[in-house]
């Protein structure tokens, strides 16, 4: 009991794919239709998540997105602070990752994503912990349930971290991820992606999102990217190609900033050792 | 918590990023050792809390993620460093933890302490593959009838919701608590005023 739980098990077939697979052009449809009709909503003065967890093109969503709506709660005080971190939990080479894993370099395109971590009213968030995940280059994880026929890379996992510094700046340095095959509907592919998991200052501003890259042309197909209803909001998931970021002949620099919402009671909230 | 006497709240201005899933792959990017770990195994005052996440068919899921951030057995909201480097003996909280291949999360840790006479709670996050964003709800002591009956949350619950929030205790002093993302016994998930 209590063990450290194993996840290294292959999923069987059935958790990967639905049993009466969709065509793109059906769940493009299916996207299509529902954009509009939250676009009828909202005009209409319904309030919608930014992100919407019922979303039956994203089909394995379809069993597991609550029916009901959240309650809204007052938060309690535990929920208005979140776990401390430091400088110190975290080394430097575990944000490039490029190095933090094999001897060599990686295959692909070196890059660096740059951003801030802000709170709704812009105030930088410090000391917080970011976590990111991606495939390699050829668009393959390192994960026993990825056995789609693209490479490993010896030299790369795809996993960093960094705490956020005082102004809430981060940086990465790593491999620009490909384009990346699952089983949705046929023929379906994940645009370029980032995961990002990031922390607060209160519990209730844990966000896990991903970041992705300008110009996909994958944006309009892929069912996850439009769980977010709305295009705004979408558009705040692209890093932006920065050439002031750019390392001369060394890497591409893309910038993406993140604001995570909180519950107006942390605008109270003391700094961080005014305790 | 409510209004409090410090004066309004600015105007939010900057739009938030919208939360994504976890996906399927968030095993190597996420974990570390003894991230299930909020006290060490078996110290005093130390007991599981664990459950099975479930589907809205009443099947596990085996690729969740459920974390808790809690009080101090005392009520004190910890500040210790260290939820990612576990030293064994500081408190800092804060633990994650992947579910089995039976849907099965747990955690090492102790029971939280009321922190201004609430009925105590663990704070848990659910992240799964299939789930389009992050859900918030709480986890209640079984103990203590009469600060779970003046808690605004469950006071304002059908007693069918009002259990879908609250542990069970084991014979052996642990903590179960099942977590349906679907259906039936649809577990109440929370959005912060």
């Amino acid at each position: 009991m209590a063990s450290e739980p194993k996840t290294a098990a292959a999923a069987p077939e059935s958790l990967l794919a639905a049993p009466d697979r969709a065509s793109q052009a059906q769940i493009t449809a299916e996207i299509v239709e529902l954009h509009a009709d939250y676009e009828r909503r909202a005009e209409a003065g319904q309030q919608l998540p930014l992100t919407q967890l019922d979303f039956p093109p994203y089909r394995s969503s379809i069993l597991r997105a609550p029916t009901k709506n959240p309650k809204l709660v007052d938060p309690e005080t535990i929920e208005l602070w979140s776990p401390a971190y430091g400088q110190r939990d975290v080394t430097a080479i575990e944000s490039d990752l490029t190095l933090n894993s094999g001897s060599g370099e990686p295959q692909g395109e070196r890059i660096t994503v740059t951003g801030r971590l802000l709170d709704s009213w812009g105030r930088p968030v410090r000391n917080q912990l970011i976590e990111v995940w991606q495939a390699n280059a050829a668009g393959r994880y390192v994960h026993q349930r990825d056995q789609h026929p693209a490479p490993l890379d010896p030299n790369f996992t795809g996993a960093g971290r960094v705490i956020t510094d005082d102004a809430g700046g981060y940086t990465f340095t790593t491999i620009k991820p490909g384009p990346y095959p699952w089983r949705n509907h046929i023929n379906a592919w994940r645009p370029a992606h980032i995961h990002f998991s990031v922390f607060g200052a209160s519990v209730t501003q844990r966000l896990v999102t991903q970041m992705y890259f300008p110009g996909d042309p994958l944006f309009a197909l892929d069912p996850i990217y439009n769980t977010i209803r709305d295009q705004k909001d979408r558009d705040r998931l692209i890093g932006a190609y920065d050439h002031e970021l750019t390392v001369p002949e060394f890497s591409m620099g893309y910038r993406f900033d993140i604001v995570i919402d909180g519950p107006n009671a942390i605008w109270f909230e003391p700094e961080e050792g005014e305790h | 918590m409510g209004e409090r006497a410090m004066g309004a709240v600015p105007e939010k201005t900057h739009p938030q990023t919208p939360g994504q899933t976890v996906g399927p792959f968030f095993a190597f990017g996420t974990d570390y050792p003894k991230k299930h770990e909020v006290v060490f195994p078996h110290s005093p005052g130390a007991i599981v809390l664990g459950g099975i996440v479930y589907d809205g068919a009443g099947d596990p899921i085996p690729d969740a993620i459920v974390e808790i951030w809690q009080a101090d057995a005392d009520g004190s909201v910890p500040r210790a460093r260290g939820a990612l480097r576990r030293d064994g003996h500081s408190f800092t909280g804060f633990g994650r933890s992947f579910t089995t291949d039976e849907g099965r999360y747990e955690f090492w840790t102790r029971d939280p302490g009321s922190v201004h006479g609430e009925a105590p709670f663990f704070a848990a996050i659910v992240f799964a593959r299939g789930l389009p964003d992050k859900l918030h709800t709480r986890i209640y002591l079984p103990e203590g009838e009469a600060a779970l009956a003046a808690d605004p949350l469950l006071a304002s619950l059908a007693p069918a919701e009002r259990a879908t929030l609250v542990a069970k205790r084991t014979p052996q002093g642990y903590l179960h608590h099942d977590i349906h993302l679907q259906g039936e016994k649809e577990t109440v998930f929370l959005a912060y005023g």
